[in-house]
């Protein structure tokens, strides 16, 4: 049976396969597409039914989408991409470098008058930073497990501006030879601290929780429950707990530094893992009709 | 506005003054101008909210950030050919939603909305240039909206180097809304020429 390969804009027929069964997947279309544009790697390709619809899924065979005697099927190229793993690196590679710049070599930035002694709670900070995005980076290459492989080029030249601008701009305050230590002393310092650490263990567990739910190989997609660790019952009331736990640390570090810029960054990232949890949370709902009701994307019984 | 700020003219044949006349209705007007988002975004006006809430954000910014904040610049030339641009702007657009609630738009209506803009645009966007270059020195001396370290909040913010960066944005940002209303005005009324030519 006869494949046309449309392009989605434009109309324009690109290719037409002729040796495809009906049990043929999309996946067989885009090799056999690779063969005749070897330029366009798998990742690159994206299928659908529809010229507006959505990306069809590698494993749909094409009896199953209505192609079973031969029709069109249109394509989007999606540009170069990346591995998740590698945008993951540059982005938290990033931060961990700049901070760790502005912390150990003050006078590169703050001009050669720049040493004085340092409030405990810089060293802290410095010390929480740098955990954070160690721990991050141990997790890309370690935990996470991936549904899609790749992501488009673009987006690591804007989520790394996003990273590396915001690490400068706290890091410069935090360092800061006239930095003002917060006004509760080290009350404060060890509260926001607390809180960061346990949010940060929060933030691990569930990611860990997260991996166990996927087999390896797989992208098996479950409800995630509540187990053992007490820091996964959080599951039970919201839908990204994990994206909960990261306001959380850093909320704790904003409160630990009393200092403006961190807390534009914390809610800056809150503002994006909000919009991220409600996808989520849509998501979860369309596919599993037995989703908890009681559960909310990222704030308990709030947001 | 606009016939108060003709009037003026007419009087005193200079630019000195004319703010004096019509600073309470730009205060008022331009400030009210935000129900303008509210009416796009629950569509009682066809327009799109976010190049609605750029333009307003914009305008309430150059009123209250700049032209309120600095006294000094109101009797420069910059206040008022941007009061000018927008107030000759104003009496078009306003008109124009009018006649679109009850239905029909007069067609040279249309054409001076889509046609006036091409001067008035760069009249504005020059007068609202140099107003705020002209606020600069002022600013920097007074230290309006500025912050500095050592303070509670770890945090500094420049209102000098923010205007400066805002005058900056003006050279991608221009072009771009120039250009779309250009191929606004080729979609809406180009068809139309060439058809009454034929």
């Amino acid at each position: 049976m006869e494949i046309e390969i449309v392009h989605a804009k434009s109309g324009k027929t690109l290719a037409t396969l002729q040796n495809l069964a009906p049990s043929a997947t999309v996946l067989d279309v885009k090799k056999e597409y690779k063969k005749l544009k070897p330029h366009l790697y798998i990742e690159r390709q994206s299928f659908r039914s529809e010229p507006r619809g959505k990306s069809l899924k590698d494993e749909d065979q094409l009896r199953n989408i209505g192609l079973d005697k031969g029709g069109k099927i249109y394509f989007k190229d999606l540009g170069p991409q990346l591995s998740w793993t590698t945008v993951f690196l540059t982005e938290y590679a990033g931060p961990l470098v700049i901070y760790l710049i502005f912390y150990s070599r003050p006078a590169l930035i703050y001009g050669a008058n720049a040493t004085r002694t340092r409030a405990q709670v810089v060293n802290v900070a410095a010390a929480c930073w740098t955990f954070h995005y160690a721990k991050r980076l141990f997790e890309t290459i370690f935990i996470h497990r991936f549904s899609h492989a790749t992501m488009p080029i673009f987006n690591i030249f804007k989520n790394s501006m996003y990273y590396w601008g915001f690490a400068a701009y706290v890091a410069y305050y935090v360092n800061h030879p006239l930095y003002t230590p917060p006004a509760f002393g080290d009350r404060q310092m060890y509260l926001g601290l607390a809180g960061f650490l346990i949010n940060e263990l929060g933030n691990f567990s569930i990611h860990v929780a997260l991996r166990n739910l996927r087999p390896p190989g797989t992208k098996v997609r479950k409800i995630p429950m509540p187990a053992s660790n007490p820091l996964t019952w959080l599951f039970s009331l919201v839908t990204c707990p994990n994206y909960t736990y990261e306001i959380g640390a850093w909320l704790g570090f904003t409160i630990m530094t009393q200092c403006l810029p961190a807390g534009l960054f914390t809610l800056a990232g809150a503002y994006q893992m909000t919009l991220w949890a409600w996808g989520k949370h849509r998501n979860y709902k369309k596919e599993f009709k037995d989703y908890p009701k009681v559960r909310k994307p990222i704030i308990p019984f709030l947001l | 506005m606009l016939v108060l700020v003709i009037g003026q003219y007419m009087k005193t044949r200079h630019h000195f003054g004319i703010f004096n006349e019509v600073d309470r209705f730009l205060y008022v007007f331009q400030t009210a101008a935000v129900l303008e988002v509210l009416h796009c975004a629950i569509g009682i006006v066809r327009s799109s909210v976010v190049l609605t809430a750029f333009q307003v954000t914009s305008r309430v910014f150059l009123v209250w950030g700049v032209t309120y904040s600095v006294p000094q610049v109101h009797n420069t030339i910059g206040v008022t050919m941007f009061i000018l641009a927008w107030a000759v702007t104003e009496v078009i657009r306003y008109s124009f939603y009018t006649f679109s609630l009850f239905g029909t738009v007069p067609y040279m209506l249309q054409w001076c909305r889509y046609t006036f803009f091409i001067l008035l645009y760069p009249i504005g966007v020059t007068g609202e240039l140099l107003t705020i270059y002209t606020s600069l020195p002022r600013v920097k001396a007074s230290g309006i909206y500025s912050m500095q370290l050592p303070n509670k909040l770890n945090a500094s913010f420049d209102y000098y180097s923010f205007l400066i960066l805002i005058m900056l944005s003006y050279i991608p940002i221009f072009p771009q809304l120039y250009c779309h209303m250009l191929a606004q005005r080729q979609k809406i009324i180009g068809g139309k020429m060439t058809k009454k030519t034929q």
